[in-house]
C-alpha cells in the first residue's frame, strides 16, 4: 500500500513499520491535540480577571490520584508500544536462512556489490522480487550505512567486521539507496539504486551482465584463490601439515585452544584468514601464515563464499551455489 | 578559628570555618568523582578489550616487570602515608614537620616517576611502544598492541596526575616555607591530601590490571 | 503592599555600578556579573552557530549543492553542531540564569566557590579559543559526533584542535556543576529546606549531577581520539583490533545525558514561569522534583538508543528501547503538571508566558517524536534522517531556546532594573514560534520520506520541502534579532521596573532590581512554601493574613 508522503512500502516488513508509525502518529497526535486544547481552554477560561469559579480545587489526595493516573496510563501504553515495535524490529534483524546471499563492500564513496554468480555492480543492486535477500556487508575504510528507505531498513557497515541485513522486496521498481552514516566529503553522493525485477527479468539480467562470456561465480573465484594462494595445500588433505578440514565448517561450533567455543560465522572465517593465531582451534598449532595486507575485501569475500559452499551434504557439482 | 580563604571577599558565603571546611571537602569529593569517571572510560575500554582478547593480553602482560610495579606500589602507598601525616601537621600548624613530610612525599613521588620512566624507556628499547616501530610476536600481535596502548595511556594519564600533585606539593611547601601565615588556611592541605590519596588509589587499580595479568 | 510606578527607582548601589572598570568585571567574584559575562559569550557563539545554519539552509534550497563544495558544507554542519551544543545550549540557562539566580533563590550571598565560578568562565573562553582556532585554520568535517575511524584516521580537518577546545569547555561545565551542588547543599538560608526550594533550583541541581558525572567521560573519549589521531595508536581502529563501536558507546554515554543537561534547566524555567503567570503554586511540586531527579538518573541508562542500527546486539537494542520509554514518563509528568497548573489560575499573557506556552507545545511535539524514536522498528527507518534533525531541534530550539528566552524576559527586570517593551516582546515570541515551525516541521516529513541527514546534495523530490524549511529562517532570525535589539535598548532606557514587577513570591523578588552585590542586606529566614500566593495549598482559597486573623 502506498500512502501519500510516505515512500513506497516495498518490502515485506515495510507495512508493519508504517503501521506502528501511523498508530504512533495518531496516538501522539491525539494526546498533543488534547494538551493543546486543554491549555487553550484553561488560558481563556482562567485568564486574569475572568469570572470563572476558582473554588473547590482538588484536594491533595485527589491531586495525587490524578498524578498516578497520568503516570500509569502512559506507562502501560509505552510498554505496549515497546513490545509491538520490538517484535517487528526482531523480525527485521533476523536474517532468514534461505536467502539469496549477496555481498556488499562500502568504501569512500561507493558501494561495490557482488552477486553469488560473480556479477558485480557499483552503486546498484539488482534483485528479484518476492525473494529473501540476505546482504553481508563490510567497509573498506570508515563506517557507512546501507540505507533503503523504501524497504524501511538500514544498517551501519563497519570496517573489519561483517554485518548482515535482509529484506524481501514486494514490488518491482527502482528505489533509492543512500549512505546513511556520515563518511566524509562525498557522503551525500554515495547513493545509488535498488532495482527490483521479476524473476524472469532477473534471470535475464544475470545472464546479460558482465562483459565476459559468463562471469565467474563467487564460489568459483574463491576456489581459484583457495588453490592459487596455497590454502588447499594444507587444508585439503595434506599429509605433512595438520590443518583443520573446512568441509561443513560454516556455522558450526568450533572449540578453541583457549577453551572457548565459537561459531564459525563470516567474522570467524575472516579472522582466521587475516589473524590465524587469534582463534586457534583446539588440537592444532598456530602455524598458519597470516594473509593480512595480502588480500582485498573482494578476495576475502570470495574465499569465504567458497568455504561456505563446502558442505558435506551436497553432491560435488551443486557446490557452485553457496 | 576564624573563617579563612576568601574571608575578605565582599560576599563571603560561609557561616564559620567549620562550614567552609565542610564545603571545601565536599567540593573536592565531587571533583574526585569526576576523576573516577574520567579514568572510568579507559577502565571500560580495558575491560572490553581484555574480555575480547584475553590470551593476547596475557602474552603482552608477560613482558611487564612485576617487581618494578610492586616497588612502585610500595613507594606510592608509603607516600600516601607521609602525605596524610603532612596534612595532619599542617592542621596543627607545625610547619617544620609539614615541610619534612612534604619533602619525603615529594621524593617518593619523584621516585615513582623515575621508576616508571625507566620502565617506559625499557619498553621503548624492546619495541613495545605502539606507534613507534611496535614489534610483537604472539598469537594476536594487534590485540597485544592494544594492551600496550592502554598501558601507556592509562599509566601516562596517571603520571600526569602525579606530576600535577608533585607541582602542588612544591608550591604549597615552598609557600609555607616562605610565608608561615600560609598555614593559617589549612583546608587547602586537606584538599591536596585527598587528591594525592585519589592518585594513589587509581594506581592500586592499575597495578593488577597491568602487572598481574600473566599467570606465573 | 504593591508599589505605585512613581515609587520605583534604580538603587544607587547595585551589582552593576559597584565597580565600573573593565578590570572590576574581568576579575569579579560576583555570581551576577559572571552570569552577564557568560551572557555576552554565549550570544557571540550563538551568532556564529547561526551563521553556519543560515549558510547551510541557503545551500539546501537547491538539490545539487551549487554554492559550496561538499567539504565546506560538511565543515558548516560540524561547526553548527559543535558551537551550538557546547558553546551555546549547554551553558545557556545554567551559566546565565542559573549563575544569576541560584544563590538568590536559596537565600545566599554568592556561590560556595566564587573564584571557581570566575575560573569556569575563563576556562569556557579558553576552550572557545581553541574551537574558533580550529574553525579559522580550516575547520573540522567530522560532524559534532566525531565518529571513528573517520575522525581519528581519515578526516583532513583540525580535529585535535577542536577536540582540545571541547575538552577544555567540559571543565567549565564540571566546575559549574561542582559549584552548584555544593552551593545547594551548604548555603541554603535558614528555613530553606530541600522541599521549599524553587523548582528551578531543583532542575539546576539535577543538571549539575549530570555535569559532574557525564562530562568526564566525554573528556576521556576525546582524549583517546586525539591520541589515536596524533600518535597513530589505535584504540578504535579495527586494523589493530580496536572497535569503532567502543567510541560510540563512550561518546553517547556522555552525549545522551548531555541532552538532559540542555533540557532540564529549561524545564525548571518553565515551572517558574507557569506558576508566576497563573499566580498559583505549581501543580504537583513533589512529583516534579522526583521527575527531575528521575530524568537525570534514567538519562544515564539510555545511550544505546542512538545506536540501534550500529551493529550493537539486538538484545542491547531492546533494553535501551525499553529504558528510553521509561525516561519519557517523567517528562510527560511535567507537561501534564504544567497544564494542570493553569487550571483555576489567574493567567496573564505577558511575553514570558507566551514563551512558556510555546515551550510546552513544541517540547510536547518533540517529545512525542522521541517516543517514535524509542520504538525500535520505526527508529530503524528514521534514524540518520531529517526526522532526527527535526526531533532534536524541536526539543533544543523549540524547547530549550524558548525557555531561555522566556527566562531572560521574566528575569530581565531583576537583572537590569528595567522593563522591556511588552507588546514588541509578544510579537517577537509569536514570530519566533511561527518561524520555528515553518523551518522544522517539514523536516519530519523529509525524514520519513527518506532524506538522510548531513546531505549536501539530495534527490530532487526533496527540494520543495527543503525550500519551505529555509523560508522559516527569516522569521526565526527576526524572532532572535528583535529581543537582541529591544533588550539591549531597554537595559539602558527601559521603564524602571522596581523590585517585583510580576508580584511574584520568590526570594529573588524580595530584593531590589538590580540587586546589591551582597544580594540580601541580611540573610532571610524562610518560613513559607515556594510559589506561595497567600492561598491555602489544598483549596487554593485565599488564606487570611495574620492581621486579618487578629482583627477577627
Amino acid at each position: 500500500m502506498n500512502l501519500p508522503l510516505l515512500p513506497y512500502e516495498s518490502s515485506s516488513y515495510a507495512a508493519s513499520v508504517d503501521a506502528i508509525f501511523l498508530s504512533l502518529l495518531l496516538l501522539c497526535g491525539a494526546i498533543t491535540l488534547a494538551v493543546f486544547v486543554v491549555i487553550i481552554f484553561f488560558c481563556i477560561r482562567y485568564r486574569r480577571g475572568s469570572s470563572a469559579d476558582r473554588t473547590h480545587y482538588p484536594s491533595h489526595g485527589e491531586q495525587v490520584g490524578i498524578e498516578f493516573t497520568w503516570i500509569i496510563i502512559p506507562f502501560v501504553i509505552f510498554i505496549g508500544l515497546f513490545i509491538w515495535a520490538g517484535n517487528v524490529y526482531y523480525e527485521m534483524f533476523s536474517p532468514p536462512t534461505d536467502g539469496l546471499a549477496i555481498y556488499v563492500i562500502g568504501k569512500q564513496w561507493m558501494w561495490k556489490i557482488e552477486h553469488p554468480g560473480g556479477q558485480r555492480e557499483i552503486n546498484q543492486l539488482h534483485i528479484p522480487v518476492n525473494r529473501n535477500i540476505v546482504l553481508t556487508l563490510t567497509s573498506q575504510d570508515v563506517i557507512h550505512d546501507f540505507d533503503v528507505p523504501a524497504f524501511r531498513i538500514k544498517h551501519d557497515v563497519l570496517p573489519g567486521r561483517y554485518v548482515r541485513m535482509w529484506f524481501k522486496a514486494t514490488q518491482t521498481g527502482t528505489y533509492h539507496l543512500f549512505c546513511g552514516q556520515y563518511c566524509g566529503d562525498f557522503h551525500s553522493r554515495m547513493a545509488g539504486s535498488i532495482i527490483v525485477m521479476s524473476d524472469l527479468d532477473y534471470a535475464a539480467w544475470l545472464q546479460g551482465s558482465g562483459t565476459q562470456s559468463a562471469p565467474e561465480s563467487l564460489v568459483a573465484e574463491g576456489s581459484r584463490y583457495f588453490h592459487s594462494l596455497g590454502c588447499s595445500g594444507c587444508h585439503e588433505g595434506s599429509l605433512v601439515v595438520h590443518a583443520p578440514s573446512l568441509n561443513g565448517l560454516y556455522q558450526q561450533p568450533v572449540p578453541l585452544q583457549s577453551g572457548q567455543i565459537v561459531v564459525a560465522n563470516d567474522d570467524y572465517l575472516r579472522d582466521s584468514i587475516l589473524q590465524p593465531s587469534k582463534n586457534v582451534p583446539a588440537g592444532y598449532q598456530p602455524i598458519m601464515p597470516s594473509f593480512q595486507g595480502l588480500l582485498s575485501e573482494e578476495q576475502i569475500i570470495a574465499l569465504i563464499a567458497y568455504i561456505k559452499s563446502q558442505r558435506n551434504d551436497l553432491p560435488p557439482n551443486s557446490r557452485d551455489q553457496p | 578559628m576564624p573563617a579563612e580563604a576568601g574571608a575578605e571577599l565582599p560576599n563571603f558565603p560561609f557561616k564559620d570555618a567549620g562550614h567552609q571546611r565542610e564545603s571545601a571537602l565536599f567540593g573536592m569529593w565531587i571533583f574526585l568523582a569526576t576523576e573516577v569517571l574520567f579514568f572510568g572510560g579507559m577502565f571500560m575500554a580495558y575491560i572490553v578489550y581484555r574480555y575480547l582478547h584475553g590470551q593476547a593480553f596475557q602474552e603482552a602482560g608477560a613482558h611487564q616487570e612485576w617487581y618494578l610495579g610492586f616497588l612502585n606500589t610500595a613507594v606510592l602507598l608509603t607516600s600516601g602515608f607521609t602525605m596524610a601525616l603532612a596534612v595532619d601537621f599542617a592542621r596543627q600548624g607545625q610547619r617544620n614537620w609539614l615541610l619534612v613530610l612534604f619533602g619525603v612525599t615529594w621524593l617518593l613521588g619523584a621516585a615513582f616517576l623515575g621508576i616508571e620512566g625507566y620502565e617506559y624507556y625499557d619498553k621503548f628499547v624492546q619495541h613495545l611502544v605502539p606507534g613507534t616501530g611496535f614489534r610483537f610476536t604472539g598469537s594476536d600481535p594487534s590485540a597485544s598492541e592494544m594492551f600496550f596502548v592502554l598501558y601507556f595511556t592509562m599509566t601516562g594519564l596517571h603520571m600526569f596526575h602525579m606530576f600535577v600533585g608533585l607541582m602542588l606539593i612544591l608550591l604549597f611547601g615552598g609557600w609555607s616555607w616562605v610565608s608561615p601565615s600560609f598555614l593559617l588556611k589549612p583546608n587547602r592541605f586537606e584538599v591536596l591530601g585527598l587528591y594525592w590519596a585519589f592518585v594513589d588509589i587509581v594506581w592500586v587499580f592499575l597495578y593488577p590490571l597491568f602487572y598481574l595479568v600473566h599467570p606465573r | 503592599m504593591t508599589q505605585t510606578p512613581e515609587m520605583h527607582f534604580i538603587p544607587r548601589e547595585n551589582y552593576l555600578n559597584q565597580g565600573k572598570t573593565l578590570v572590576s568585571w574581568l576579575f569579579t567574584h560576583d555570581h551576577k556579573r559572571i552570569a552577564l559575562l557568560y551572557l555576552i559569550s554565549i550570544t557571540f557563539f550563538f551568532l556564529i552557530g547561526s551563521i553556519a545554519a543560515v549558510l547551510m539552509r541557503i545551500e539546501l534550497t537547491n538539490p545539487h549543492g551549487e554554492f559550496f563544495t561538499s567539504t565546506t558544507y560538511n565543515k558548516l554542519f560540524t561547526l553548527h553542531g559543535v558551537i551550538m551544543v557546547w558553546f551555546f545550549l549547554i551553558p545557556s540557562i545554567p551559566n546565565v540564569l542559573g549563575n544569576f539566580l541560584l544563590p538568590i533563590m536559596i537565600g545566599a550571598r554568592d556561590m560556595a566557590f566564587p573564584r571557581l565560578n570566575l575560573l569556569s568562565w575563563y576556562v569556557f573562553m579558553f576552550g572557545g579559543l581553541f574551537a574558533l582556532a580550529s574553525i579559522i585554520l580550516g575547520g573540522v568535517d567530522t560532524g559534532w559526533t566525531f565518529y571513528t575511524p573517520y575522525s581519528s584516521t581519515y578526516s583532513n580537518g583540525w580535529v585535535i584542535a577542536m577536540a582540545v577546545g571541547i575538552f577544555i569547555n567540559g571543565f567549565s561545565s564540571i566546575f559549574t556543576g561542582l559549584n552548584f551542588i555544593v552551593t545547594v547543599h551548604k548555603l541554603r538560608a535558614p528555613g530553606m529546606t530541600w522541599f521549599r526550594l524553587p523548582l528551578f533550583v531543583w532542575t539546576l541541581y539535577s543538571t549539575s549531577l549530570i555535569f559532574v558525572l557525564a562530562t568526564p567521560v566525554l573528556a576521556i573519549t576525546l582524549t583517546l581520539v586525539a591520541l589515536e589521531r596524533g600518535f597513530g595508536v589505535g584504540i578504535f581502529d579495527p586494523r589493530i583490533g580496536g572497535d569503532p563501536l567502543l567510541f560510540q558507546h563512550l561518546f553517547w554515554f556522555y552525549s545522551h545525558p548531555a541532552v538532559y543537561i540542555m533540557i532540564l534547566p529549561a524545564m525548571g524555567v518553565i515551572s517558574e514561569l507557569i506558576a508566576a503567570f497563573s499566580r498559583k503554586p505549581i501543580f504537583g511540586y513533589d512529583f516534579i522534583v522526583y521527575a527531575s531527579l528521575g530524568i537525570a538518573f534514567l538519562g544515564f541508562l539510555v545511550w544505546g538508543h542512538h545506536m540501534f542500527v550500529s551493529g550493537q546486539s539486538i538484545y542491547a537494542g531492546m533494553i535501551f528501547s525499553l529504558l528510553s520509554f521509561f525516561v519519557a514518563v517523567p517528562s510527560a509528568i511535567k507537561v501534564f503538571n504544567w497544564t494542570a497548573t493553569l487550571y483555576k489560575g489567574h493567567i496573564s499573557f505577558e511575553a514570558p508566558l507566551l514563551y512558556a506556552l510555546s515551550f510546552i507545545a513544541l517540547f510536547t511535539i518533540g517529545g512525542m517524536t522521541g517516543l517514535m524514536l524509542a520504538s525500535l522498528a520505526v527508529d530503524v527507518h528514521v534514524t540518520q534522517t531529517y526526522f532526527i534533525v527535526a526531533h532534536f531541534h524541536y526539543i533544543m530550539v523549540g524547547g530549550a531556546v524558548m525557555a531561555y528566552l522566556g527566562g531572560i524576559h521574566y528575569w530581565f527586570p531583576k537583572i537590569s532594573g528595567r522593563m522591556y517593551p511588552e507588546n514588541l516582546a509578544r510579537w517577537a515570541a509569536v514570530i519566533l514560534f511561527v518561524g520555528f515551525n515553518l523551518a522544522f516541521f517539514p523536516q519530519f516529513i523529509l525524514g520519513y520520506m527518506g532524506m538522510p541527514r548531513r546531505y549536501h546534495v539530495y534527490p530532487e523530490e526533496f527540494q520543495f520541502l527543503n525550500i519551505v524549511s529555509t523560508c522559516g529562517l527569516p522569521l526565526l532570525g527576526l524572532g532572535y534579532f528583535l529581543p537582541l535589539c529591544y533588550l539591549g535598548w531597554s537595559a539602558l532606557f527601559g521603564r524602571i521596573a522596581g523590585p517585583n514587577p510580576w508580584d511574584a513570591p520568590g526570594l529573588e523578588w524580595q530584593i531590589p532590581s538590580p540587586p546589591p552585590s551582597e544580594n540580601f542586606p541580611c540573610i532571610p529566614v524562610v518560613t513559607r512554601r515556594p510559589y506561595d500566593y497567600g492561598t491555602n495549598p489544598d483549596t487554593h482559597e485565599p488564606e487570611e493574613t495574620e492581621e486579618e486573623s487578629h482583627a477577627r
